[in-house]
């Protein structure tokens, strides 16, 4: 590997680990959120419980990301300094418009909430809580229209003298189509990570306390409802996808010729080539429909697309890597459904409704409990939607090549001048050293922070200790 | 408008260094200063609630510099790509350490975070140090603007100059004293016994160090830090903790703003041929750019100092280190 495919790499290793957490801690902050408030309503020690739990959950998840997210911040700087040099004009005050608006609401808050209970008044520290939830929406939304620039580069202007990408409008890279169409299906796909994560520890601890079954069910209707709302918010993404960059739709079907009523490949055997790969299911006419929104909708096919780029922006290949993009797009829709029944399934089965249907066994009638292999399954759950996640971001940014910002610089072009391998390979090695080593640390603690009984005690750390202020 | 966003960044980076100095001196004491978990854990709590909130003055800094000086923030990570990820890597492990630390009950795990803390808050504050050192001296830019070199020499070797060693050992200095004056004004009992004698100490030691070294060197800066040093810890044993705090922080603070400073309009000084250096205008973003983050900074920033300073107000009571008989 050169230096450009080790910087890559480890740009991809990086940004995807920080994308673990992240996910996490947004959807964590809202259930915060929302059990804070339903208890501050009911005044019910259940839901006073739950939300220290997913408290204590959401901080050791939250210092994660926030570690893993500076080092996203120097990034750019690091490997990708002519990128940054190019595009300095539009990154650079979108990255530190996001750090001053929304990541000191995120971390003051969540410490005056965290540390705030007795301290605060009631409503008022409630209130910490929800600016908590706000501040990552308003992150994840700033952070996603700067991808979303690189994905559908709009409001710049380039610089005749200097060749420089230039802002000319921050509102319109605000509501770039790509970040409307973005946000809610990263939100969504956020809400089915949280939900996994309850899901498998209520399930895991139901027998301990009965609130571990109001978690797993919240767990569950997460997963579910946000899992719905990915397909309906990824279906409108797709077809703004192929509206900009029609070669990443054909590469996700490996669809070589220009096809009217394309059929779209649940999966495949064989060689993803010109010629029909050896055994394929094909649902007629929907990559058409997933496109363009008809049935009978044409969609634009490589061999095409490549001609007519070459045409425009000069000889060169144009196409991404075929088998990447195919699978990424399958597996992130496939393990999405895969947490999504797996959910139904819990929700159906956990009910404290009966309704005896004929023909179904036994243990898929409704309320009829959940058998211990199902359980043991379900404990993996947080493993789906970690890794449709990450799937849709491989595809998104791998589907893309070679382009850096679509349409006006290449990959190729973004890297820092001077960098040697030797470096790429020991920042790599330190990278997957010191990450790897976070990840269990991270694993214990969920695991030594749910098995605990739930009490209402204040920890130790958080009581008041003396009432001499210091100033 | 430059000269404006100059001044606003090296406002954050002060911010930042201050603020997050202390928290690195609190880190790097808490195992010294604390003689078992629970006086241990009274240290770091009086940072808990802050240094998360602290470590954004990084990101705010940073931001700031990638937004309103492009080239620069491109030019000096690239050529400083290994230092800088070291100090990345250690600021995850502190982060982490500090923040797992009182979710486990187990004492070994604690002991284990406490000192993943203190060392890797040493590491960050000595190559921080480093890395301001270097900025005075310079970094071998050629024609391009680019450090070239072979391996990881490339972005290794600032770092073995007597500049960097010595803003090293000027990095550990500022933060102990800034950890130790913040633990006095923040704790009660013995924790806060041990760190009043070590600003005392530190403060003295510190004064003649730097008187030393500033007759040698004849650099004024040296100078000014060593009254800093003499009155913080003349505040120090006069009990007024608060003040001595404050003489640190301005310390530290002049001390950035003079490395800053220091190549007037240059920003990052060329040791090969002094016109290959980097200027202010050279990198600076343009015009629109500047005038939107002029925007965003004058809407936003008031707010952040003031729920940042209420959330100080709100935490402003001492963390007691003596076991209460229960
Ligand atoms: C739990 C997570 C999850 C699930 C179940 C899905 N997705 Fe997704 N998808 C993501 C999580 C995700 C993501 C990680 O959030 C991505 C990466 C970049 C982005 O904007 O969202 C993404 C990207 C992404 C893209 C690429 C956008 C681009 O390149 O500009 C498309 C077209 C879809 N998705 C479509 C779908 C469809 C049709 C789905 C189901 C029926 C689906 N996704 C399920
Ligand atoms: C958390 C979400 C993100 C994930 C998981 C992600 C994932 C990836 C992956 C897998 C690659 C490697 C592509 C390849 O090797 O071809 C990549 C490349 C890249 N991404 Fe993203 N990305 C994310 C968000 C962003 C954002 C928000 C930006 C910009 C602000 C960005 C900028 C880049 C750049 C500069 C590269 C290197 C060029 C390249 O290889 O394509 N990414 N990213
Ligand atoms: C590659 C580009 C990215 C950069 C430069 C970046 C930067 C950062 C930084 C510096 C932090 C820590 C903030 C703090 O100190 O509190 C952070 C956390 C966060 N990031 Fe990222 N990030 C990137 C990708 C993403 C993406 C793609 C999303 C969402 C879709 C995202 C959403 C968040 C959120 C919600 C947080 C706060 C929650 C947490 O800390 O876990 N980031 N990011």
């Amino acid at each position: 590997m050169d230096v450009l495919d080790l910087t890559r790499l480890q740009f991809a290793v990086v940004t995807i680990y920080h994308y673990l957490f992240v996910p996490l801690s947004i959807s964590l902050s809202a259930v915060a959120a929302g059990l804070h408030l339903t208890w501050m309503r009911t005044g019910s020690e259940r839901f006073l419980n739950l939300t220290k739990l997913v408290g204590k959950l959401l901080i050791v998840t939250f210092a994660v990301g926030v570690v893993t997210g500076l080092v996203q911040e120097f990034q750019f700087g690091l490997g990708w300094s002519a990128f940054a040099k190019f595009y300095g004009d539009v990154f650079g005050p979108t990255l530190a418009i996001e750090g001053m608006l929304a990541f000191f609401l995120e971390a003051t808050f969540l410490a005056l909430w965290y540390f705030g209970w007795g301290r605060l008044p009631r409503k008022l520290h409630a209130a910490t809580i929800v600016v908590v939830a706000v501040g990552t929406l308003l992150s994840a939304y700033i952070i996603l229209a700067a991808n979303s620039f690189m994905q559908n580069p709009v409001a710049y202007a380039l610089d005749p003298e200097t060749g420089r990408a230039h802002l000319t409008s921050f509102g319109e890279l605000l509501t770039n189509e790509v970040v409307l169409a973005a946000f809610p299906h990263t939100m969504a796909g956020a809400a089915m990570a949280g939900g996994g994560l309850l899901l498998a520890i209520g399930v895991w601890r139901i027998a301990a306390d009965g609130a571990f079954r109001t978690l797993a069910r919240l767990g569950a209707w997460l997963m579910l409802i946000g899992g719905a709302m990915t397909a309906i918010t990824g279906d409108h993404l797709g077809k703004v996808m192929t509206a900009v960059q029609p070669m990443k739709m054909a590469a996700a079907e490996a669809l070589y010729e220009t096809t009217t009523g394309a059929p779209f490949s649940v999966f495949a055997i064989g060689k993803l080539g010109h010629e029909k790969p050896f055994l394929t299911v094909e649902i007629p006419h929907l990559l058409s429909f997933l496109g363009t929104g008809s049935f009978d909708g044409t969609v634009q096919g490589i061999d095409d697309l490549q001609a007519q780029y070459a045409a425009q922006y000069g000889p060169g290949s144009y196409v991404p890597m075929i088998p990447v993009a195919f699978w990424t797009f399958r597996l992130m829709i496939g393990a999405g459904v895969a947490g999504m029944a797996l959910a139904a399934y819990y929700l159906w089965a956990s009910s404290n409704r009966r309704w005896k249907l004929p023909l179904l066994p036994a243990f898929l009638q409704m309320g009829a409990g959940v058998p211990g292999w199902v359980k043991r399954i379900l404990l993996l759950s947080p493993l789906l939607p970690a890794a449709a996640n990450t799937f849709g971001w491989v595809f998104t940014e791998t589907a893309r090549q070679p382009w850096l910002a679509f349409g006006i610089s290449k990959v190729s072009d973004g890297i820092s001048p001077g960098l040697t391998s030797a470096e790429v390979i020991a920042s790599l090695a330190g990278f997957t050293l010191i990450y790897g080593f976070l990840a269990i640390a991270w694993y214990k603690l969920v695991l030594h922070l749910s098995r605990k009984p739930l009490a209402p005690e204040i920890p130790a750390e958080t009581a008041d200790a003396e009432s001499v202020p210091a100033y | 408008m430059i000269t404006f966003w100059f001044a606003i960044l090296v406002l954050a980076w002060v911010l930042y260094f201050v603020l997050e100095g202390f928290d690195f001196g609190v880190g790097v004491l808490a195992p010294f200063l604390g003689r078992d978990e629970h006086e241990r854990g009274a240290a770091i709590r009086t940072i808990g609630p802050f240094w998360d909130g602290n470590e954004v003055w990084l990101v705010a800094a940073i931001g700031v510099t990638f937004a309103a000086f492009p080239d620069w923030y491109a030019v000096l990570l690239s050529a400083l790509y290994l230092p800088m990820v070291a100090i990345l890597l250690l600021l995850a492990v502190r982060g982490v350490a500090l923040e797992f630390r009182g979710k486990h009950d187990s004492p070994a795990w604690r002991r284990r975070c406490d000192w993943l803390l203190s060392g890797s808050s040493a590491g960050v504050v000595l190559l921080w140090g480093a890395q301001l050192g270097i900025f005075v001296h310079g970094l071998a830019l050629n024609a391009d603007g680019v450090v070239t070199g072979n391996g990881l020499g490339r972005s290794l070797s600032p770092l073995v100059t007597p500049a960097a060693g010595l803003g090293a050992l000027a990095g550990l200095l500022g933060t102990v004293l800034l950890g130790a004056t913040f633990l006095a004004l923040r704790t009660t009992g013995p924790v806060r016994r041990r760190a009043v004698s070590l600003a005392r100490n530190g403060g003295n030691l510190g004064t003649v160090g730097l008187l030393l070294a500033g007759i040698a060197t004849g650099s004024r800066l040296t100078l000014v830090a060593a009254v800093v040093c003499f009155v913080a810890g003349m505040l120090a044993r006069r009990g007024r903790e608060g003040g001595a705090f404050t003489a640190v922080a301005l310390g530290v603070a002049a001390a950035v703003v003079t490395v800053f400073t220091t190549h007037g309009s240059v920003v990052l000084r060329s040791t090969l041929d002094p016109l290959w250096s980097l200027t202010r205008t050279q990198a600076a973003a343009s015009p629109s750019a500047l005038r939107l983050i002029t925007i965003a900074g004058v809407l936003i920033l008031p707010g952040v100092l003031a729920y940042q300073a209420w959330s100080y107000w709100v935490f402003r009571r001492r963390v007691a280190s003596e076991r209460i008989a229960s």
